[in-house]
């Protein structure tokens, strides 16, 4: 979980932390295995992942193209497009797989950005104490109340249309959680003995976040990440559908406005709406068993709880 | 409430009168620090919204004309009719003086005051809001509470399962298969609702009533589904925090029935981190409903929304930014003032 990658000979002691750390993931998956929703969720992830890895092995690139698209327009499913066809005529099972590419990437590049900062603030405001760390925590009280959806939706619309703005306008409004998470847990950190000693011997405010509260809050970041990407993918589909995403990329929020656009809802062309809502509703549940069971596994009385 | 809950505290189910008499002289104070926060939010919301709507690439007024040949002199005029030539300080003490006042300028698409336009979409979607959020917030609590009294059980696995999948469902997709099943009708189902909109035109008296709710159930429903799961997962988590509890225990003990031991005691107590929830929750359902009206052409707020970002026009996008996020504030506040009411603890 640290930055450790030398190998010293013989059981120096990073060999130790390293034995420990593994030690650790392996009794971590242990009891993750023990939760049954989150082996689905993982099982779940883990098929979306191969299937957006390998799209272009089984989906050609060419298949968002217009011009010449292999059916004609809005067919129902059929033995030649199990999923019909959108209203250019193109195959919606290859659009769907070829959209979980995009879907997939902005919703884990906006969780990490977003974990990224709030992991952030978080530690530098629970480490330093006073007025940066009231202006901080206010500005992230701020955050907080702020609709992030409205916010996100401003955002994108002032930005142009690319899936960079998707990605930093889900990013800059959904951290203020992390931070408050992050921030109350480096607190208890910092109270323990060891960071007394380390500043005894002389570590900086860089050593001792980076070498001693860093690794102790990495296990709630990385739960909060899985819950994060789950509203992300929400998120950015949502931006997608009122039109605030990337034109030129198929993403599943993108093909839902589509469907709308071209008329399938009046038309009861169910079959255009139906598999890009179930790949985004499948894909969000999945990551949030995944973080509920990883949070019950760090947090067994939250985890059973919540 | 487990801290300090000795018996003599479960006969009379509220905390005893002599700490919360002794602790009220705190709550003008707290209730002070909340409404002076919420004051400086609002201001800062004010300040964002107009620094926000100024990152736009490009010249507004060339948005406005939508690509139209203008003369100069036209241009010039639009310029000086929207405040545009002025320098940007100045535009922005303007802005925030106005503001104060109620003034949110001019729409660009509908030539009219941003304030008309939000007063009136304003009482549609109070309405849809309104109605959903009593809903979700009834069904919530009943099967939070249902949930967490027989936690493990089927029915419990069956309603936290739905309410986590019904979370992840996008609402836009919910309420498009809504019109597609109910309104458009597939196969021999008929469509028996209204594809949109708020109102057939042409009612009058008890008929209106009958047609706008006949109008309003999908919509309703459709943010019914989706928000009623958090309210159920706080309830049931709130619920079984409690449930530990030594009170809870001696209820028992004195013999009385469960279902009363729930009623009067433990769901009382475990409301009270709910309430909370319930007012964010307000503020959050206001925002949400953007995506609902749009799908639904509710004319309200949500929907004005969408119009206004598809120009994009910009007056009516600031002001309904200040709408939006000034009731998640207010809410917030509201029920941070609620709350040492029903937990006195909490003013200290």
């Amino acid at each position: 979980m640290t930055t450790t990658t030398e190998t010293g000979p013989g059981p120096g002691p990073r060999a130790l932390a390293r034995q420990r750390r593994r030690a650790s993931v392996a009794r971590f998956w242990r009891q993750y295995r023990t939760e049954r929703a989150g082996l689905y969720g993982l099982t779940a992830l883990a098929l979306c992942a191969l299937l957006a890895l390998f799209a272009p092995l089984f989906v050609g690139s060419d298949v968002s193209s217009v011009t010449d698209a292999p059916g004609r327009p809005m067919q129902s499913p059929s033995a030649g497009f199990p999923l019909g066809t959108d209203q250019f005529g193109r195959d919606l099972l290859g659009l769907v797989i070829w959209g979980s590419r995009v879907s997939l990437l902005v919703g884990l590049l906006a969780a990490v950005l977003s974990v990224a900062i709030g992991t952030l603030i978080g530690v530098t405001a629970g480490h330093f104490k006073g007025w940066y760390a009231t202006v901080m925590m206010r500005i992230t009280d701020w955050f907080l109340v702020m609709p992030t959806l409205v916010l996100a939706i401003a955002l994108a619309t002032v930005m142009s249309r690319s899936l960079t703005t998707t990605v930093v306008a889900i990013g800059v409004t959904t951290w203020p959680t992390t931070a408050r998470l992050v921030r109350a847990q480096t607190l208890a950190v910092e109270t323990r003995p060891y960071i007394e000693r380390a500043k005894a011997l002389g570590g900086g405010h860089w050593h001792i976040m980076s070498r001693h509260v860093l690794p102790n809050v990495m296990p709630l970041v990385l739960a909060q990440t899985t819950l994060i990407i789950s509203s992300a993918i929400l998120a950015e589909a949502t931006l997608a559908f009122l039109g605030l995403g990337d034109p030129t990329v198929v993403s599943w929020g993108g093909l839902l406005q589509d469907a709308r656009e071209a008329g399938a809802v009046s038309a009861g062309d169910w079959w255009y709406l139906v598999p890009p809502g179930i790949a985004i509703a499948v894909v969000a549940l999945a990551f949030t068993l995944c973080g509920r069971a990883v949070e019950s596994v760090l947090n067994p009385r939250l985890g059973v709880s919540r | 409430m487990t801290a300090d809950a000795t018996p003599a505290l479960v006969e009379e189910r509220k905390p005893a009168a002599g700490p919360r008499a002794r602790r009220r002289s705190a709550y003008p104070r707290y209730l002070a620090g909340k409404v002076a926060g919420a004051a400086v939010s609002l201001l800062a919301v004010l300040v964002t919204s107009f620094f926000l709507f100024r990152l736009i690439p490009g010249d507004p007024v060339k948005t406005m004309t939508g690509g139209r040949q203008v003369s100069a002199e036209q241009l010039a005029a639009y310029r000086e009719e929207f405040g545009l030539d002025l320098p940007l300080w100045r535009q922005f003490t303007d802005y925030c003086g106005k503001a104060l006042t109620g003034d949110f300028g001019t729409s660009y698409q509908f030539r009219a005051p941003v304030v008309d336009k939000i007063t009136e979409a304003l009482p549609n979607t109070l309405l849809l809001t309104g109605t959903a959020f009593v809903l979700y917030t009834a069904l919530g609590i009943f099967l939070g509470t249902r949930s967490a009294w027989r936690r493990g059980g089927l029915g419990d696995r069956i309603n936290t399962g739905l309410a986590l999948t019904l979370y992840s469902i996008p609402s836009f997709w919910l309420g498009l298969l809504l019109i597609i099943v109910l309104s458009v009708g597939i196969g021999p189902l008929p469509g028996m609702f209204p594809t949109g909109g708020m109102e057939s035109g042409g009612k009058e008296g008890f008929a209106y009533v009958l047609d706008v709710a006949h109008h309003l159930v999908l919509p309703v429903v459709t943010l019914v589904a989706v928000e009623y799961g958090q309210t159920l997962l706080v309830t049931r988590s709130a619920l079984l925090d409690e449930m530990g509890s030594d009170y809870l225990t001696t209820a028992r003990a004195k013999g009385l029935r469960d279902d009363l031991v729930r009623r009067r005691h433990a769901v009382p107590n475990a409301l009270l981190p709910t309430v909370t929830l319930i007012f964010i929750n307000l503020g959050r359902t206001v925002a949400g409903v953007i995506l609902v009206e749009t799908v639904f052409s509710w004319p309200g707020l949500g929907g004005l929304f969408y119009q206004a970002l598809s120009v994009p026009d910009l007056p009516l996008v600031q002001g309904l930014f200040f709408v939006f996020a000034a009731a998640v504030i207010v809410m917030n506040t509201l029920a941070d003032l609620v709350y040492p009411l029903l937990d006195p603890r909490v003013a200290r």
